[in-house]
Formats: structure tokens, C-alpha cells, sequence
């Protein structure tokens, strides 16, 4: 087929319309959602002492967190979804939940002590954190990657990590309200390798399924 | 003088799209035949570039122009056009060099007999399209060679094959996208 002969079939399709990419993320990640909440109230389920948990800021700090993570990851995956863009001007946007757990951190170190470092650190839940945020991850970074492939992504791997980060951030704030875990040092360390591992996975999967 | 008139047929590329999207079909024609030149002029720097023979240029130049079509819903319509086409058109490249990339390597073995220089000519000028098109279920095939080929209009096709001009459509649309999903993975 000559290339005049592909054009006149492709200006013969233009009425032929596509539903923005936002509008099929948002769909993708509704779909993945019932499945992840159903593995929480499977497996974890919110913790029995939530009532008193929310007075306490620390235990309000880890949504914060999680959702300063998940919604700046919407925002960049879908702006990195046009082929043109670059990720420049747009990093800073993942420094929020960063930033929010250095204060969390600093604020802590400057109260009393409730339990020693270490152990605020290791907590009771490392090893469920690390299986449960990664687990109600997937069916989440499955929708985020559909929702995804219906953009044009320069770098799919860049796109599909950040469709990682998106999970992630979603699970972990499903996971921060059955975990008891409240210190900002369990948090930063956990939720970040378990964010790290979710994110590795969306890079490797993205950078096969998101090439157009 | 040559800034201004590059400026200038981008600014009219960004109008033609625009009318494009609003639904003025012969826009989107015009604009499609406007940008293939360059775009084939593009492909082919980027193969001499990689050290590449041309022939296979306008195989780029087809792959582009599909996924134009099909992520076209990118576009943001208040922004230019040219930086989102070529942005297309270098991932495509990128894309197709790294797959030539591995096909060459294996290339060289089968012709090591080949004297240096002596590329054999390819006969079709976009081979590709056309072998992939030859796939496609019955009815998309028939569609797409009746519109691209035979120059029908979609009336005319839906006639032709007594189906409804919807169907037609969807036939259609569906057989670019199969077309597009087929280039990219073989």
C-alpha cells in the first residue's frame, strides 16, 4: 500500500473519536479498586483501636502521606501520556510525601519518646507491610497501565514506573488504616521499599506494555 | 527568512488540525499529505544517521502516520502541533532502528557473501503495511483496500459489501488499529 492510499484510509476515519486518556485511567483504576479493597477486608481489615488512632497525628501523617504520593503520580503519568512531554518541572511534584515524612520524622524526634528508635523503626508489621501494600498494589497498577496504554508516552518505562507509584500510593493508604504501625521512621522505611518494589514492577511491565 | 517559514507551515499545520478535530475531514487529508514529506525526509536522515540504507524510510513514514491517527487524542488543541508530531515520529524511529538493530545483526550473516555498498533494493516502497495487511480478518481487509486502494467513499464501500455505513466505520477504524498493533509487535 502506497503511503497517498494509508492517508486517504486514515482521513477517511477521522470521525472515529477517542475518550481522553484521564477518562480511561480513571476507569482503569475503578475497576483495579474492588479488587484491592477486597484483599484488605480479606486480610487486614481496618485496625480494632481506629477511633483513638485519629487523634493521633502521626496516624493522620501516614494519609497524608500516601495520598501526597498517589495524586501528584496521577497528575505527572497523565501529563507524561502526551508524547511531547517531558518530565522536567514535574519531579518536584513526587517530593511532597518526601518532604512531609521529614517533617513527621523531625517533629517525632523532638516529642518524648514513646518506644525506642528500633523499634519504632522495625515496628510490629514490617513484614506484612512489605506483602500487603505490594499485593493491593497490583490489581491497582494493572488499571493504571490499561488506563496508561491509551496514551502515547515517550518513555513507556518512566510512564509505567510512575503508574507504580500510583498504585502504591493507593494501596498504602488502604494499608496505613489497618497498620499500627504509626511512627514517620516505619513509614519512611516500609512503605518506601514496598513503593520501590511496586515501582520496579510498573518500569518493567510499562516498558513492554506502553510502547504505542 | 527559512525560521519564519518553518514557523509559518507549522502554524498552518496547528489550523488544519484543529479543523481536523472539529471534523472537516478534507482538513485532516491536507494536513496528513502536508506533514509525509517531512516526515519521509526525517526518516530518511535518521537511517543515514544510524548508518542505515533509505529503504525502508517510508515503512517509518507509514508506522507515524497510523500512530498520528491513533493517538491523536493526545494532542492538546491549544498547543502546537509540530513538537507533539515530531515527538511521534522520533519515538517511531528510535523504535524502528532498535528493531533493525537486531534484524541487521542477523542480516549479516545471511549476506556476508554481499559485497560492501551492494544493498539489495527493495521492490515495494512501503513493504510493510501491506504484508501486515494481508492478516487481517476478511472483512477489515476488504474495507481498508476498498478506502485506501480503490479510492471509495465509505457510502460507496458500505454498498459495495452491503453493509451499513456504520459498519463500515467501525470495520475500519478497527482495521487500523489491528494494522498499527501488528507493526509494532512483529
Amino acid at each position: 500500500m502506497d503511503t497517498d492510499q494509508l492517508i486517504r484510509s486514515l482521513a477517511a476515519d477521522n470521525a472515529s473519536r477517542a475518550p481522553r486518556v484521564g477518562a480511561v485511567l480513571t476507569m482503569g483504576l475503578l475497576v483495579g479498586a474492588p479488587l484491592s479493597i477486597l484483599i484488605f477486608a480479606t486480610f487486614l481489615g481496618v485496625r480494632p483501636d481506629v477511633m483513638s488512632a485519629m487523634r493521633n497525628p502521626f496516624f493522620d501523617m501516614k494519609f497524608a502521606v500516601t495520598l501526597s504520593l498517589a495524586i501528584p503520580a496521577i497528575i505527572i503519568s497523565l501529563h507524561l501520556s502526551r508524547p511531547e512531554a517531558l518530565m522536567r518541572g514535574w519531579g518536584w511534584l513526587l517530593l511532597l510525601p518526601v518532604g512531609l515524612l521529614a517533617v513527621a520524622i523531625g517533629s517525632e524526634a523532638m516529642m518524648a519518646p514513646a518506644m525506642p528508635m528500633t523499634m519504632r523503626l522495625v515496628g510490629k508489621n514490617s513484614r506484612w507491610c512489605l506483602s500487603a501494600i505490594p499485593a493491593m498494589s497490583l490489581p491497582l497498577l494493572a488499571g493504571a497501565l490499561y488506563g496508561l496504554r491509551h496514551g502515547a508516552p515517550s518513555r513507556p518505562a518512566l510512564a509505567g514506573a510512575l503508574a507504580g507509584l500510583v498504585s502504591a500510593g493507593l494501596a498504602a493508604t488502604l494499608y496505613a488504616s489497618h497498620c499500627t504501625d504509626d511512627s514517620p521512621l516505619f513509614v519512611a522505611t516500609w512503605y518506601t521499599i514496598a513503593t520501590a518494589l511496586v515501582t520496579a514492577i510498573g518500569a518493567a511491565v510499562g516498558s513492554r506494555v506502553l510502547r504505542y | 527568512m527559512v525560521r519564519a517559514r518553518v514557523r509559518g507551515r507549522e502554524d498552518e499545520w496547528t489550523g488544519l488540525m484543529r479543523s481536523a478535530m472539529a471534523g472537516d475531514d478534507a482538513a485532516y487529508h491536507r494536513l496528513l499529505k502536508a506533514v509525509t514529506p517531512v516526515l519521509r525526509a526525517a526518516a530518511r536522515r535518521g537511517l543515514a544517521r544510524a548508518g542505515q540504507p533509505p529503504d525502508q524510510a517510508e515503512d517509518i513514514v507509514q508506522e507515524i502516520l497510523l500512530a498520528v491517527h491513533l493517538k491523536r487524542h493526545t494532542w492538546d488543541s491549544e498547543a502546537p502541533f509540530a513538537p507533539w508530531l515530531f515527538a511521534i515520529a522520533r519515538n517511531k524511529l528510535i523504535d524502528t532502528l532498535r528493531r533493525r538493530g537486531r534484524r541487521i545483526f542477523v542480516d549479516i550473516d545471511d549476506f556476508s557473501e554481499t559485497l560492501p555498498g551492494e544493498v539489495p533494493e527493495e521492490t515495494a516502497s512501503a513493504a510493510e503495511v501491506a504484508t501486515q495487511l494481508g492478516t487481517l480478518p476478511q472483512r477489515q481487509r476488504d474495507v481498508l483496500q476498498s478506502i485506501a486502494v480503490e479510492a471509495a467513499s465509505i457510502k460507496d464501500t458500505a454498498a459495495k459489501f452491503s453493509m451499513s455505513e456504520g459498519a463500515v466505520r467501525v470495520a475500519l477504524h478497527r482495521g487500523l488499529a489491528a494494522l498499527t498493533a501488528k507493526l509494532r509487535d512483529h
